[in-house]
Parts: C-alpha cells; sequence; structure tokens
C-alpha cells in the first residue's frame, strides 16, 4: 500500500497555452475521411491500421510457405492452379514442365524461386507481420489506455511510424515484381551472397528494411516515453500491468538493437551499389571469377552486426506474446498472477541479457573455445528468468476458478507449446549439440514452435480478446473454438515431425527438399551412410504439406469471424464484458478520442480478483474504495 | 524546463567561452599527438581517443546540461553505453578468439 | 484533447516529453554511429600490416571542421538561452550563426570528397602506379595529366604519414601504358569505405538537423508569440540533436583523421 501519495498538477496546467482561435476541448469537428482513417493520429486507429496491415502480411507470407511446402513435397513437378499465375507474374523464375513428349504440363518453382519464397517468407513473417501485430498493433490500441493516458506522446510521429511501415512493406513486395525477383539470401541476407545475386532483389530488401527500421525506432521512443510520462497519477511502476512492463522492454529491446542492423544494412548498400568491401574477403571468386572488388572485407562482420539485432528480435517477438497471454490467464482465473514481482525483475533480465547472448548463432563460423563458452553461458544464463515467466503463469492457473473462453484456450495452449520451444533451444544454446543441430530443419522446427504455436497463438487470443474492446461485439464463441482445436492440432502436425528430420540431418532451405542430397549420399554403395535421409524422413514431406493446408484452412473460420463479428456479433452488456480490472475496461466502447471521460486516479495494482469482503470478484484499478465496485455501464457513443 | 533559477546571458556566454577554449586545446593536444614520433600505433590510437573523450566529456557535460541532468536520462545512457561496449567489445573478441591452429 | 508534459515536466520524472523523447532517439543513434565505428575497428584491426592507408585525409581542413562544429554547438546552446531570457532578437542572429557555420562545414566536406573523386591510382602496363590528382583527361587525346607520383609498389601509396616531403609533379600518361584506373571513392579501399560511410551519413545528419534549425529558425519562429515556452522547449530538444552531431564528429575526427 503506498503512504506517500505524488501530487502530480493538473494536466491541463502542463500542456502548451491554448493558441488564439483554439475551439478547446470539447467542440470536437468531425475530421474528414482523409484525417480519421488514412492520417489519424489516434493511437486506437493507428493501433487497428497496424493490426490489419500486418495480418494481411501474414497470410500472404502464410501463402509463400504453402508454395515452399508443396514444392518440397512434390519437388520439380509442376505446381497445380498457382503454377501458370506464377508464371504470369514472376515470369522465367517459375520453370515450366515438361512431359515425355515435350509437352507443357505445367509450371514448378526454380531453386531460385524457392530461395526468394524462402527469404520473403522469413522476412514477411518476423518484420511485417509479428511485430508490427505484436508490438505496434496491441501496444498502440492497449497500452495508453491500460496507463490511464489520453493517448502517445508523440501522436504524430506515431503516425510517421505507421506510414513507414507499410512504405517497408510495399518496398519489400514490388521486389517480387523485378527482373531477377525478390531477395534471395534468407531473411539473414549474409553476405557475399546478398551482394553477388544477381538481382536488384537485395537492393529493395535493404531499402525495405531500412523504412521498416526507422518505423520500430520511432515507435520505440514513443511508447518509452509515452509509458515513463504518460502514466495516471496513481499508475505507480509496480502497479503496471504484466504487459505494458513487456512493451517497455521491448521498446528498449527495439530501441538499442536495431541501429547496428541499420548501420550494417547501409553498409551492404553500399556493398551492392557502390562496390565496396565492407563484407567482402580479399580474394573473392564468384562464378568461378576474381571478383572485380577493393577486398579486406569481413563476411563475420555482417553476421555480428545482423545478430546483434537478430537475436534481441525473437525476444520482441515474444515478450508482447507473454504481456498479453498475462492479462487473459489473470481474467480467466478469477485470481491475481502469480509472483509479480519475480516477472517484472524476469522481464528486465531478459531485455537486458539478450543483448549480450547473439553469437550462439554463429557457433559454427570458427569460434575460440573462450568466446563460445561466454556465448554459452550467457545463452544458459536467460533461460532461466524466460522460465521463471513460464512458470508463474503455470503457477497462476493453481486454485483458479478457470472460464474456458476463446482467448483463455489460446492464452493455455501457449504454455506448453512455448514451453516445447524453449526447450528444444536448449541443445541449441550448447556448442557441442549445436554442431550437429545448426541449419536443419530441427532449428526449423524449434524456433516456429516459439513464433507459431506460442506467440502467434498469443496474439490471436489477444484478437479475441481486445475485440469487444475495440467493437463494441463478442466474436463468434464457437468458430472461436473451432478455430482454436484446429488451429492446435496443424500446428503440431506440421512442426513436430521437423524436429526429427533435423536430427537425421536433413539441412534447411534445400528447395527439393533433401532429395538430391540424399539420392547422393544414399548411393554411396558399400559405404556406411551417414548423413543420408531414410525414405521414412523423406516421406514426412507429405505429412507435413497436409497439415500445412488444414492450418490454412482453419484460419477461414477466424477471418470471417473477424469481419462477420463487426456487424453481427453479440453485443457486449456493458463496456467491461470480461469483468476485467485493467484501465482499459474503464472507457467507453469504443473509447473515443482521448479516451477517458475524466482523469484516471489508480488506487491499486492491476490484478485485484476475488478480494476478500469485495462485493464482485474483480476490484478495477481506479476503484477507490474496497467493496464499493462502480457502475458497470455501456456508454452510449 | 522546471528550473526557475534565473539564467544569466553573460554568465553562459563566459562558460561557453571556457568550453570552445577546452574544445580548441584538446584538439591541438590530439594532433600534436599524432604527429609526435611514432611509438606504436595501439599506444597513439588509445591517447588520441582518451584526450577526444574529454572533448566529448565537456561537450556533454556543459553543452547538452548532462551534468544536471535527469537520473532517467542517466540511465537509458548508462545502458546504451553498456551495449555498445559490448558490442564492439565482444564482436572484437569472437574475431580474435580462433580455434587452436587456425590462422586469421 | 491535450498530452500532458508537453510544456511543464512530469514532477517524478523532472523531464517534458519532447526531452525524454529526444534523448531516447539520441541513444538509439549512439549505437547506430556505434555500429559503424564498431566495424571501423573491425577492419582495421583485420587488415594485414601495411594494407590499412595513413594520411590520406587532409588534417588542416578536418581541424577547421572541428572547430566550426564546435562553434555552431556554442551557437546552438545561446540561441536557446536567448530564448529563456526572452531575447528573440539574440536567438534569431544566433542560429543565423549557427545556420552559416553548417553550411560552411557541408562546403569543406564536399570540397574534401571532390579531392577524392578527382584522386586518381593509375595501374600502368610496366608494373607501376601512378597516383595524383587529374588535370586533364580529354577522350579526344591519347593521353592524360596527373599531378602527382610515380611509385613501383603499391604500398608505398599507404602510409603517407611515414613519408616526408613526397614530391608531386606533372605527369603525362599515355592511354596505352595504361592497364587500369580507379578514383579514391568507396570502392577502392574499405578505408575510404567506411570513411565515405561514416563522413556520409554524419554529413546527412547535419542536413536534417539544418533544416529542422533552419524551419525553427524561419516558419516555425512563429510559435514565440503564441507559445514561447513550447517553443524554448523545441529550440532545446533540437540543440541537444544539433550537440549529438557535434559528438559524433569529435571522435570521427581524430579516428578517421588523425590514426
Amino acid at each position: 500500500m503506498e503512504t506517500f501519495v505524488q501530487q502530480f498538477p493538473p494536466f491541463r496546467e502542463t500542456v502548451a497555452l491554448p493558441t488564439p482561435g483554439d475551439h478547446g476541448d470539447h467542440e470536437h469537428h468531425e475530421p474528414g475521411f482523409w484525417s480519421k482513417y488514412i492520417f489519424s493520429t489516434d493511437h486506437k486507429t493507428i493501433g487497428i491500421q497496424y493490426g490489419l496491415t500486418a495480418l494481411c502480411f501474414m497470410l500472404f507470407g502464410f501463402f509463400l510457405m504453402i508454395m515452399m511446402r508443396w514444392q518440397i513435397a512434390h519437388p520439380g513437378q509442376a505446381i497445380p492452379l498457382v503454377g501458370p499465375l506464377l508464371h504470369v507474374l514472376v515470369g522465367n523464375t517459375a520453370s515450366a514442365v515438361k512431359d515425355a513428349a515435350g509437352n507443357l504440363v505445367g509450371y514448378a518453382i526454380t531453386p531460385e524461386l524457392y530461395n526468394s519464397f524462402g527469404a520473403m517468407h522469413g522476412t514477411i513473417m518476423v518484420f511485417l507481420g509479428v511485430v508490427p501485430l505484436a508490438f505496434a498493433a496491441f501496444g498502440n490500441y492497449v497500452v495508453p489506455l491500460m496507463i490511464g493516458a489520453p493517448d502517445m506522446t508523440f501522436p504524430r510521429v506515431n503516425m510517421a511510424s505507421y506510414h513507414a511501415f507499410y512504405i517497408g512493406g510495399l518496398v519489400m513486395l514490388v521486389s517480387f515484381f523485378i527482373p531477377g525477383g525478390a531477395a534471395q539470401a534468407g531473411w539473414t541476407s549474409y553476405s557475399p551472397l546478398a551482394t553477388s545475386i544477381p538481382t536488384h532483389g537485395q537492393l529493395f530488401w535493404i531499402i525495405g528494411m531500412i523504412f521498416l527500421i526507422t518505423s520500430s525506432l520511432l515507435g520505440a521512443v514513443n511508447f518509452i516515453a509515452t509509458i515513463i510520462q504518460l502514466r495516471a497519477p496513481g499508475m505507480t511502476w509496480m502497479r503496471l500491468p504484466f504487459f505494458v512492463w513487456a512493451q517497455f522492454v521491448t521498446a528498449f529491446i527495439l530501441l538499442l538493437a536495431f541501429p547496428p542492423l541499420e548501420a550494417a544494412g547501409v553498409m551492404q548498400l553500399m556493398d551492392n551499389v557502390a562496390h565496396t568491401s565492407f563484407f567482402l574477403p580479399t580474394g573473392l571468386a564468384v562464378g568461378g571469377q576474381l571478383a572485380n572488388v577493393s577486398g579486406g572485407g569481413s563476411p563475420l562482420l555482417w553476421q555480428h552486426l545482423f545478430w546483434f539485432l537478430g537475436h534481441p528480435e525473437v525476444y520482441v517477438l515474444i515478450l508482447p506474446a507473454m504481456g498479453i497471454v498475462c492479462e487473459i490467464i489473470a481474467n480467466n482465473t478469477r485470481k491475481p498472477i502469480w509472483g509479480y514481482k519475480s516477472l517484472v525483475y524476469a522481464v528486465l533480465a531478459v531485455g537486458f541479457l539478450s543483448f549480450i547472448v547473439w553469437a550462439h548463432h554463429m557457433y559454427l563460423t570458427g569460434m575460440g573455445t573462450k568466446i563460445s563458452t561466454f556465448f554459452q553461458a550467457t545463452t544458459m544464463i536467460i533461460s532461466i528468468p524466460s522460465v521463471i515467466i513460464l512458470t508463474c503463469f503455470f503457477i497462476s492457473l493453481w486454485g483458479g476458478s478457470i472460464r474456458f473462453n476463446t482467448p483463455m484456450l489460446f492464452a493455455l495452449a501457449f504454455l506448453p507449446m512455448f514451453g516445447i520451444g524453449g526447450l528444444t533451444g536448449l541443445p541449441l544454446g550448447f556448442n557441442v549439440s549445436d554442431v550437429h543441430l545448426h541449419d536443419t530443419y530441427y532449428i526449423i522446427a524449434h524456433f516456429h514452435y516459439v513464433v507459431a504455436p506460442g506467440t502467434i497463438f498469443a496474439l490471436f487470443a489477444g484478437v479475441y480478446y481486445w475485440y469487444p474492446k475495440m467493437t463494441g461485439r463478442l466474436m463468434n464463441e464457437f468458430w472461436g473454438r473451432v478455430h482454436f482445436w484446429s488451429s492446435l492440432v496443424f500446428m503440431n502436425v506440421v512442426f513436430m515431425p521437423m524436429f526429427a528430420q533435423g536430427m537425421a540431418g536433413m539441412l534447411r532451405r534445400m528447395s527439393d527438399g533433401g532429395a538430391n542430397y540424399s539420392a547422393a549420399v544414399n548411393s554411396r554403395a558399400g559405404a556406411d551412410v551417414i548423413g543420408g535421409l531414410s525414405s521414412n524422413i523423406m516421406s514426412l514431406h507429405t505429412g507435413i504439406l497436409w497439415g500445412a493446408m488444414c492450418l490454412g484452412l482453419a484460419q477461414i473460420p477466424f477471418i470471417i469471424n473477424i469481419f462477420w463479428s463487426i456487424k453481427h456479433g453479440e453485443k457486449v452488456k456493458n463496456d467491461n464484458p470480461w469483468d476485467a480490472t485493467t484501465l482499459e475496461w474503464q472507457t467507453p466502447t469504443p473509447p473515443p478520442h482521448g479516451n477517458f471521460a475524466h482523469e484516471m486516479h489508480v488506487y491499486r495494482g492491476p490484478y485485484e480478483y476475488s478480494v476478500p469482503g469485495h462485493a464482485t470478484d474483480f476490484t478495477p484499478q481506479n476503484e477507490p474504495e474496497v467493496g464499493v465496485a462502480p457502475k458497470p455501464t455501456l456508454t452510449a457513443h | 524546463m522546471s528550473e526557475s533559477h534565473s539564467v544569466d546571458f553573460k554568465s553562459y556566454f563566459r562558460r561557453c567561452f571556457y568550453v570552445f577554449i577546452a574544445v580548441v586545446c584538446t584538439t591541438s593536444l590530439m594532433i600534436t599527438t599524432s604527429f609526435l614520433p611514432h611509438y606504436g600505433w595501439p599506444a597513439k590510437v588509445a591517447a588520441i581517443i582518451a584526450i577526444a573523450c574529454v572533448n566529448a566529456f565537456v561537450v556533454a557535460g556543459f553543452l547538452m546540461h548532462l551534468l544536471s541532468e535527469k537520473k532517467m536520462i542517466f540511465t537509458v545512457l548508462a545502458f546504451t553505453v553498456f551495449f555498445f561496449a559490448g558490442l564492439m567489445g565482444l564482436t572484437l573478441w569472437a574475431m580474435h578468439d580462433l580455434p587452436a591452429g587456425s590462422s586469421h | 484533447m491535450e498530452i500532458p508534459y508537453t510544456v511543464k515536466p512530469r514532477p517524478d520524472i523532472g523531464l517534458y516529453n519532447a526531452k525524454l523523447g529526444i534523448w531516447l532517439f539520441l541513444a538509439s543513434e549512439v549505437m547506430l554511429f556505434g555500429g559503424l565505428f564498431s566495424a571501423y575497428v573491425l577492419l582495421r584491426v583485420g587488415a594485414a600490416p601495411g594494407e590499412w592507408p595513413h594520411g590520406w585525409l587532409n588534417v588542416t581542413l578536418g581541424t577547421v571542421n572541428t572547430l566550426i562544429l564546435a562553434l555552431s554547438a556554442i551557437t546552438t546552446l545561446l540561441a536557446w538561452v536567448a530564448c529563456k531570457v526572452g531575447q528573440f532578437g539574440k536567438f534569431k542572429f544566433f542560429h543565423a550563426c549557427t545556420l552559416v557555420l553548417a553550411l560552411t562545414f557541408l562546403c569543406v566536406k564536399m570540397y574534401e570528397y571532390h579531392d577524392k573523386w578527382i584522386h586518381y591510382e593509375i595501374k600502368l602496363t610496366d608494373g607501376t602506379f601512378a597516383d595524383g590528382h587529374m588535370i586533364e583527361n580529354n577522350p579526344a587525346e591519347d593521353y592524360l595529366v596527373i599531378e602527382g607520383r610515380i611509385v613501383s609498389n603499391e604500398t608505398d601509396l599507404m602510409d603517407l604519414r611515414a613519408q616526408k616531403n613526397i614530391e608531386h609533379k606533372e605527369i603525362k600518361i599515355e592511354r596505352a601504358q595504361i592497364k587500369s584506373m580507379q578514383n579514391y571513392g568507396p570502392w577502392h579501399n574499405t578505408f575510404l569505405a567506411i570513411y565515405f560511410t561514416l563522413t556520409g551519413l554524419h554529413a546527412l545528419h547535419i542536413l536534417g538537423g539544418s533544416l529542422v534549425i533552419g524551419y525553427l529558425w524561419g516558419p516555425g519562429s512563429k510559435m514565440w508569440k503564441t507559445d514561447p515556452e513550447r517553443f524554448t522547449n523545441r529550440i532545446e530538444v533540437s540543440g541537444l540533436f544539433w550537440h549529438f552531431v557535434d559528438l559524433v564528429w569529435i571522435f570521427l575526427f581524430p579516428v578517421l583523421y588523425l590514426t
């Protein structure tokens, strides 16, 4: 209990003087279409803009993956339906497939096109899908509401950040249609490959990344300043909902980890355009010819600068998701989260440590024992706070009065799915085991488990949870459950077999799914065949393809539900349909410009559920006296 | 700004003059050091960078008011400096700690 | 709807929003230039002995630029002080000085870049190297003229600090004698690559900062009449950015020019 109450001056005294001719707060002139929907500076509109754009990009990235998986399961064969379309759209990179008589059968994906799909699938999902949805969309919409603020500290910078985001995305999409196609050097864009491929797609990738990094940096500054400066009176640091803490740490990671990648991107751009040799070693030969460059550069330098961002980036992917899961678990167990303080210190520790573990992505680059021991140690240490966070969530379930609604189902599934992802990361953190698993399908399975049935499930949960606040209607519960169960089953069908494939030695990024590699190794008569892939392992590709296609079908109810429920969903009975304690539920539905009808004052922590002696089983943060709940209303808007 | 101390233009002018003199001195010191008879690059570079740090301290401390800045700013900058040191130090270490028997 | 703490600071933190925002942004800029400086250190330490140039940059011009930027940092601070004491005329004067100094800096930089642009290293068919500034290069003629010298080893061109009294004279070179030639652009050598990238990015920041300060000096100064306190905050925040750009140069100059 706070004994000292910070005295804050009324907000009006802290802002700019009204200019002559100002209409004041209470006269609203309706903004036009462009100011309201396209060039809005309202954090809620920007949050929805980010959300819808990110979901579209995620769907596109999903289609890229389906085409890749099809080609892996049917190497060299013409791809049905999509093949002719690809040929029309991207031309020669979709190769013609002819039958024995020389007649055109269809079009298959060439290795170059496969590589570009792979590179862009990764880039789009990470930078255009998950981060904008988890950090920018949910963060923008919910964080100012949760801390009792009228908006973000810098609304116009917020708008600029969104526009930079989708422009970067457009640059990335356009790159598919240029001669040579999109970037093909992986989402990691390693030099010298990235500067040797004869396509301008790599250039578009770098330019797109520069826009996206700028967008993230502007967003990060906004989030940190908002959380520090605009907390309502009484909202002390230790009364913040965990979601806000998670977004705060995520913003710091973005702020400090992205710039070195921007620097590296500028240097790779120079290598590409100005023929410098930042990352090109002396004596580099491309296609058998000595490259006409000055040399003297270092390919490892790119890897260090990339992974300096690359590792903190994965915490950017997971922390907002953990924040969402925390809110939903507390709300649907009707009891406080176990270990709030541990959660806060753990998330701060994760953020801090994430900056000094990056070279565990580089164990196979010829690192010496001392430096790899250092990175192994920090990698093992960082698993401790991550496990603490997960454990707190698990313990929170004990003794709870659990409501199994759709958001809670997704939040509950997050726990074991992220657990699998995290545990399978342990052999990768050790040099000795990573040597065998690096760049195999094991890695693909590991990181997809943390991001796909991990983060994305949490994001689905967030959509179902906050949808009623955004629209005033609930999403359909039946189809939500259909979406949940089918997604859960098929995520595992897709990714679980990949652990086996990886341990058997199947490498990543092979456009034929390992068929040629396996045939070459297995045909060595009499030799002890190590590394050859058995037909059992290869046959898993078909099952994975079916799983992926069903996973895609499973998203259809979700997409329809989002749009159908806007007009036909069950209307909420009051502003707080989930009976939640956090401040975003104390606003009208949907919240108006300025969010709160009057200045918010916070008197208690974020998870005061089932407080003994209270009339209801939840106590909102802005309730001053115990036992007197504010009357739930549905504010006409 | 929250400080209500009276801002005296003349005293600021004098402070700025001293800062400029300090910058001129450190710059000339750096240049002189670099033209001294060559005694090995590592030591020379270390000396020159050290003088540059003094220069940076003067600019940051007095012109950016960092010496009288709030704790929040210091905390942010402290973490930044730590991560920058990590980036440079660990990368350098990684590129020089090689398996036994291999060459650079 | 007003955002709190745009002008008056928040009591427990002690900062107004834009000040916190600019320091956060500057932290990210430290990491940006830090990434480039790390690249510089790595490339230099990793270079084989004798393959990293020394003395390729004009120390006098670098010193002039250092002093110009230091002076502009001071005029920036004085412009803010003038706003604090309510002397708008003095503010206009000092920030005009800042803009003039910034422009001078960029002009000196352009001259330096041009100097590298016309500086050629020409590999001759007899195995020697001609090195100097291009004076005459008429495509119609079968020769070109440089002002420089001819050396037998390429490594002689690397450490100019160690060589005393290098004689430059006009040299006429027949095109038939030329095996290949390249000017001292970023493609020539990793030192030049990182030099152009670092100073180029820095110059872009000078340009950006000048545009912001120019806007606040010109059209943006209208706010002085309606909300002087908020305007003063803007001058302070843009001044902090300018001081940071000066700080970067304080490290760029010794690292590139003096070592």
